[in-house]
């Protein structure tokens, strides 16, 4: 029974707290104390609400309760009093509980202040992760430990580090605007990526806690694109999440095996999320008046390409390599080389594919990277070089810290190895 | 996970005519509003009386016959659907919660995936079946 209480607190939880914390972050000034308000009214629901029932309107008592600690906390500092006496009274006219949260346009103006604050470029990578995923997402610092696979303390650390260091930074709680945005905004939606490739990439650790990292990134970036309508990679970067995560169902076979893009069984792909995502692009297209205006953009119309293609032999390769040629100008990378490589090896043969891909071996960045052994072994074994093919598969093999990924090549080694060997009739 | 929420059809959605209305439209806008923001909605669409629609009655044989709307008994019928990603069956009831509904049951369930199949059907029939739903879709 607590248990079944308890999970009715925690989704409560998740609806409300990003607006509870925002709202309150905007009243003090400072995210870090807003967080440790919001625990606080969190705790008392825990207690109370298993014995009373979940109240009417449970983000209007949250709110109320946090408030209280607030104004309790502020009355024990005698300097503050005045400003307690102010907190009374904004207290006491949102009496109407339904003005005070759901009906408020300035708590969407929060929850988005509250997003830009949690992925400030104050804090590390890990630090605005983490902070984005509690703050904003409702996550509880245990699940976000599990899906990092990192002890609870040591993420509960992470996070109380990162509350200080937007204090100590003084970070104000704003969205910015004029030439920061851009740069700031780069910040969140690199988050927000980051959460989704974390699910999606799985090195390790066990599917469902990965899965439910994917689904809380696209959760973030709709409500990200929603908060900033206007803003084309937002959109962007839905359309890329959403058309990405379509393709989950495919990319393992029965016994948990890599399928990659091209051998996936498309018919095994989420079509609900390639609509959405269809759609998200459309409307980056429309906002960014163009259909290249930015990296996220781009790699959702490229992640479009396959979506659209009913069967693999339908890609539209040319139109593949040309995405990837803007990608590459506007953020030139050898990994974006090396995906145009395999673009131009689909649509001009593997010959073409592999002079580009040749270019890549001295790049010092792709040093021990397991996908250009794995590139060139693919273009050498279809120009039927095998020999070479064989000892690239066997080198990225070796590189890649995927379990699945290495069987995968060591068995494409085997094949090369197999193929030469094999009589001259089969 | 996905949860499809059943709306009910009522006497009004039924008869199509949503005038006088305008209160209630405008508490849903606001309400689906929120859900977009949330970042959960993934569809929703509301159905037209079915009146404008037909029943395909299949026999024991595999036969079948088409009946045209209208249908009786206007709480069986569905009027409208959405589809969230939420994280939980308990998040969606909270979701639902908030729904400016006056009346009437709404209906929660959760969307079956793959893994719901496991070791019930043979996999052979699940893939051609998605393979197939793939098709149509993609014809639209």
């Amino acid at each position: 029974m607590a248990d079944a209480a308890h999970r009715k607190v925690e989704a409560v939880w998740r609806i409300e707290s990003a607006r509870l914390i925002a709202g309150l972050a905007r009243t003090t000034g400072d995210v870090g104390l807003a967080e440790d308000l919001a625990q606080d009214a969190l705790v008392a629901a825990l207690e109370q609400w298993p014995a009373s029932g979940v109240p009417d309107n449970p983000g209007a008592w949250l709110t109320a309760v946090a408030r209280r600690r607030y104004i309790d906390g502020v009355r024990r500092q005698v300097s503050f009093e005045r400003k307690a006496a102010e907190i009374g009274r904004e207290l006491a006219e949102a009496e109407s509980p339904m003005d005070e949260i759901e009906f408020d346009e300035h708590v969407e103006d929060d929850v988005l202040r509250l997003i830009f604050t949690a992925c400030h470029p104050v804090l590390s990578r890990d630090a605005r992760v983490a902070l984005t995923l509690k703050l904003v997402g409702g996550l509880s610092t245990e699940q976000i430990a599990r899906a990092f696979l990192v002890p609870t303390p040591t993420m509960a650390a992470r996070i109380t580090r990162a509350k200080k260091a937007l204090t100590d930074a003084k970070v104000p709680f704003e969205v910015p605007v004029g030439a920061e945005l851009a740069a700031r905004l780069a910040s969140v939606l690199e988050v927000v990526y980051l959460i989704f490739n974390e699910g999606y990439t799985a090195t390790s650790g066990d599917s469902w806690t990965r899965a439910e990292l994917c689904e809380e990134a696209m959760r973030l970036g709709r409500m990200l694109a929603a908060l900033a309508p206007d803003e084309p990679e937002a959109h962007g970067l839905v359309a890329l999440m959403e058309i990405q995560a379509s393709r989950i169902p495919a990319r393992t076979g029965p016994g948990g095996e890599m399928i990659t893009l091209l051998d996936q069984d498309r018919s095994r792909w989420n079509r609900l999320l390639i609509t959405h995502g269809l759609a998200a692009l459309a409307t980056a297209e429309s906002v960014g008046g163009g259909e290249f205006s930015g990296p996220y953009v781009i790699q959702a119309a490229l992640a479009a390409c396959h979506a659209r293609a009913l069967v693999a032999d339908d890609t539209d390769w040319v139109r593949i390599a040309t995405l990837y040629n803007v990608l590459g100008a506007l953020t030139p990378s050898p990994v974006i080389e090396l995906n145009r490589a395999v673009a131009v090896s689909m649509a001009d043969g593997p010959a073409a594919g592999l002079a580009i891909a040749d270019t890549l071996t001295d790049e010092p960045s792709l040093r021990g990277y397991h996908l250009l052994s794995s590139v060139r072994g693919e273009l050498l074994e279809r120009l039927g070089r095998r020999e070479e093919a064989r000892a690239e598969f066997e080198r990225a093999a070796a590189m890649t810290a995927n379990e699945r990924e290495r069987a995968y090549l060591l068995a494409r080694a085997a094949a090369c190895g197999d193929c030469q060997g094999g009589s001259a009739g089969a | 996970m996905r949860v499809m929420v059943l709306v009910k059809a009522s006497e009004e959605s039924e008869k199509g005519d949503y005038s006088g209305h305008a209160e209630e439209f405008a508490a849903m806008g606001k309400y689906n509003e929120e859900l977009v923001k949330a970042g959960i909605m993934l569809a929703g669409e509301g159905l037209t009386p079915s009146s404008q629609g037909k029943r395909v009655e299949f026999g024991a044989d595999g036969g079948s016959r088409v009946i045209d709307g209208p249908f009786a008994e206007a709480k069986e019928l569905v009027g409208g659907f959405w589809i969230w990603q939420v994280s939980s069956m308990e998040e969606a009831v909270e979701w639902l919660r908030r729904a400016p509904f006056k009346g009437g049951t709404v209906e929660l369930r959760r969307v079956q995936e793959a893994a719901d199949f496991e070791g019930q059907v043979p996999q052979e029939i699940i893939d051609a079946e998605a393979r197939l739903r793939a098709q149509t879709e993609q014809g639209q």
